[in-house]
């Protein structure tokens, strides 16, 4: 599994430096170190989403509430901002809300055995109806916001913006939990094989439970960078973006049926979509022309993908030939 | 060794025949030059140790592989099986040992699924496939109903289904690949009389077991294969067991069970009257230090029920564990585990490897505890406690890095057994642990199982097999 791996990440970070390097022969100014910068900047909300994303995945679920969970909790942030209480409170608040909301999801999940595609349908609808409730339908908007608020995330750290760091950051502390964790290796174990979890002593529900529990807590946190970066909250931000994020966990080589993935696949795979997402407009391509363009580059990398899991197929099947 | 005549000695030609089939994948010749014949009305029995090609020849026969050299004849008449569909319109057919049949569709449509009958108008004429279908069962004297979904319906109807579909296409060649692996003794004996039915009706039956009872029972000739080669074929009536067995190992198996010193020390587990609203009631038992303790039943008697109770699978409605003189509850498998009651399931591919992490993460996962230090995982430390217990099992891996899927199913089950041993266990129940494996790895799991218990392990052997 693990040279497999090896081997799709590092065809896809090649993919990411040619296609960035195909860019610039006509865009150079694509490639300038602001514009590299700006662009990884933008990339952050799908990279934290893509890694929460990531550990449901793992456990052979998917959660689909999560763009509307950071809907939620951006709309709140900026409330409680509005109300004047102090930041570090608000951005706290914002990562135990979208944690509840995970959590709530995760319950869901492991006590009434319902399969999360249908858990979080349901919960992503409810909560933008929250979210309609509790803001009445009005935008909170930019001259609404304390500077503070706003500026936190556009802070520059050498030469990175905070919101850039935070997600470096998400992406160090994800590494260790799935990578150094007995919850990490449950996530595995539990996608891999839940019949052969049970035998092991492995809680699967409640594996999947805390899953769906950090990839809430992640979509509070990317709410409030994303209210603040974008100066705006109202009942409809983030509308779909959790198909975006879903993708880029697919370009990422994160198997659907739960199992297999890897940190830097969903880092790398968000890279791949934001690239593409921040080139397109550049290279003036019509807005029409951008989704389809995306939507293109997700099955190709699928379909990459699921050659090189066609190929694991086949050594597969030439041991059990000599079993025969 | 007797050749393979043309013809047998009621002077019938066989229905079908291979020759001089030869079959590689990159890296292994699975199959080396084999011959097979198949006679109407009878029963051919095909013998071979794990490995020994039996299942690629059924491969080629159902037209999903194509053999590299060699001929197939069907009524002396040269043909190719270029895919399943050819081979079935040949009048081949196979009933698996887990029938591959359609779980959400009813008998009806499942006999018939693929050449239903049609009405005037093309379309499925659903009467007719359902008298056809009471037809076909009725034939094989079953009261099945033709309605019935098939996820409602146990294996033995299943393979049922499966024989009715067989007649259906009206196949002339009937492959059972250990048909009788799940069933029960019962259902076995209804097995037998259906084969004599199909016998009887002229069906040429390929029968692959690993049970020499059965074979001797209902077959009228024998093929053993070894290692991809043809070692001999003849008539059921001139051979005995033993020939049969240095055949297909190619040496003398003398005794499949080690001869050892009871050593019993003082109890491990004691087990006062468990009882379950459906599955077993009032089982009381008493194990020992470094004792070996049989669990015989049939498949449905309760036994493998039993044991997932003391694995916390299951909850007891009544009765007392003991461990050593500790009263214990076991509400999970964690729980089992810390008290030292390990449970290597009957159905390891399943139940056992999780396919996808590399061996020591599967053998770690268990003990994540011990290698892991403050909360974090420590990769030296697994890799330390791995090697340890794949040495001591002599895994054949190119290196614990490995893929668990990527290994032979013997090398998982040694996998699965390392993961319990690592948890330094005091009672190891052993599920079916000889479950369709052959007679020389038969006997390596008996030595082994006698190897625990002279360590102080206890060990709990539940099986089907009476030897």
């Amino acid at each position: 599994m693990t040279q497999l791996a090896k081997s799709r990440e590092a065809l896809l970070a090649l993919a990411i430096v040619v296609m960035t390097g195909l860019i610039a022969l006509r865009f150079p100014d694509f490639v300038t170190p602001s514009n590299l910068v700006g662009t990884f900047n933008d990339t952050s909300p799908l990279i934290i989403l893509a890694l929460g994303e990531m550990v449901v995945i793992l456990t052979k679920s998917i959660d689909l509430s999560v763009a509307a969970n950071l809907a939620l909790c951006g709309m709140v942030a900026a409330m409680m901002n509005e109300a004047g209480l102090p930041l570090p409170l608000i951005i706290l608040a914002a990562i135990m809300l979208g944690a509840v909301v995970g959590a709530i999801n995760g319950l869901l999940v492991w006590k009434l055995d319902i399969p999360s595609i249908v858990v979080t349908l349901g919960t992503m609808t409810i909560t933008r109806g929250v979210i309609f409730l509790i803001s009445g339908g009005a935008w909170i908007n930019d001259h609404q916001m304390s500077e503070l608020f706003k500026g936190f995330p556009r802070m520059s750290l050498i030469g990175l913006p905070v919101m850039s760091w935070i997600a470096i950051a998400v992406v160090v502390l994800l590494g260790v939990i799935v990578g150094r964790t007995a919850l990490g290796r449950a996530c595995f174990a539990v996608g891999g094989n839940p019949h052969a979890a049970v035998y092991t002593g492995i809680d699967v529900g409640r594996t999947q439970f805390l899953a769906f529990t950090l990839s809430g807590a992640l979509a509070g946190l990317t709410g409030y960078l994303w209210i603040a970066r974008y100066a705006v909250a109202y009942v409809d931000i983030a509308n779909g973006f959790e198909l975006d994020v879903v993708a880029a966990c697919v370009i990422g080589g994160i198997s659907i049926a739960g199992g297999i993935g890897s940190v830097s696949g969903a880092v790398l795979g968000a890279l791949f979509f934001g690239i593409i997402k921040n080139a397109l407009p550049v290279i003036g391509i019509s807005p029409f022309w951008q989704m389809a363009i995306s939507g293109t580059a997700i099955l190709i990398a699928v379909a990459v993908n699921a050659r090189e899991g066609r190929r694991a197929g086949r050594v597969i099947l030439r041991t059990a030939e000599t079993r025969s | 060794m007797s050749s393979v005549s043309a013809v047998s000695e009621h002077g019938a030609a066989p229905v079908l025949s291979l020759a001089g089939i030869s079959k590689s994948f990159p890296g292994v010749r699975a199959l080396h030059d084999v011959g097979l014949e198949l006679y109407p009305g009878q029963v051919t029995a095909l013998v071979g140790e794990n490995g020994a090609g039996k299942s690629t020849i059924v491969k080629i026969l159902t037209g999903i592989y194509q053999p590299d050299a060699g001929t197939i004849r069907v009524d002396g008449q040269e043909t190719r099986f270029p895919s399943a569909a050819a081979a079935s319109l040949a009048g081949v057919t196979a009933i698996h040992q887990e029938t591959v049949l359609f779980d959400e569709l009813t008998v009806a449509e499942n006999i018939y699924l693929g050449h239903a009958p049609r009405t005037r108008w093309g379309l499925i004429d659903w009467r007719a496939m359902r008298e056809g279908a009471k037809t076909l069962l009725e034939r094989i004297g079953s009261d099945l109903d033709p309605e019935v979904r098939l996820r409602d319906l146990g294996i033995a109807s299943k393979h049922l289904v499966a024989i009715a579909r067989a007649l259906s296409i009206d196949a002339r060649v009937v492959i059972m690949d250990e048909p009788t692996a799940a069933l029960s003794h019962k259902e076995i004996h209804e097995l037998y009389a259906l084969i004599e039915r199909l016998k009887a009706e002229g069906k040429a039956i390929l029968f692959i077991s690993h049970k020499f009872d059965e074979i001797f029972r209902i077959a009228d000739r024998w093929t053993v294969f070894r290692d991809g080669q043809l070692v001999g074929a003849g008539l059921m009536r001139d051979v005995r067991e033993a020939q049969l067995v240095r055949m297909m190992v190619g040496r003398q198996v003398d005794q499949i069970f080690p001869q050892r010193e009871p050593t019993a020390g003082p109890p491990v587990l004691t087990v006062a009257g468990y009882n379950h609203p459906t599955e077993f009631a009032d089982i009381s038992f008493t194990l020992h230090r470094g004792e070996i303790l049989g669990f015989y039943g049939l498949v449905g008697a309760g036994r493998s029920e039993v044991m997932q109770a003391l694995f916390g699978l299951t909850k007891p409605s009544k009765g007392a564990c003991r461990i050593g003189d500790r009263v214990v509850v076991i509400r999970s498998t964690a729980e089992a585990i810390q008290n030292g009651i390990v449970y290597v399931p009957e159905d390891r591919g399943r139940q056992g490897a999780v396919k996808g992490l590399p061996i020591f993460q599967n053998i770690t996962l268990p003990s994540l505890a011990k290698t892991s230090r403050r909360g974090f995982l420590r990769l030296a430390e697994e890799f330390k406690l791995a090697r340890a217990y794949t040495e001591r099992l002599d895994l054949r891996a190119t290196s614990l890095d490995q893929d668990v899927g990527l290994l032979s199913g013997g090398n998982q089950q040694k996998v699965v057994i390392a993961k319990w041993l690592a948890t330094r266990p005091r009672v190891i129940i052993l599920d079916e642990p000889t479950k369709g494996i052959d007679i020389g790895s038969k006997a390596a799991v008996h030595d082994f199982m006698a190897e625990l218990a002279a360590e102080g392990l206890a060990v709990i052997m539940v099986s089907s097999e009476i030897p």
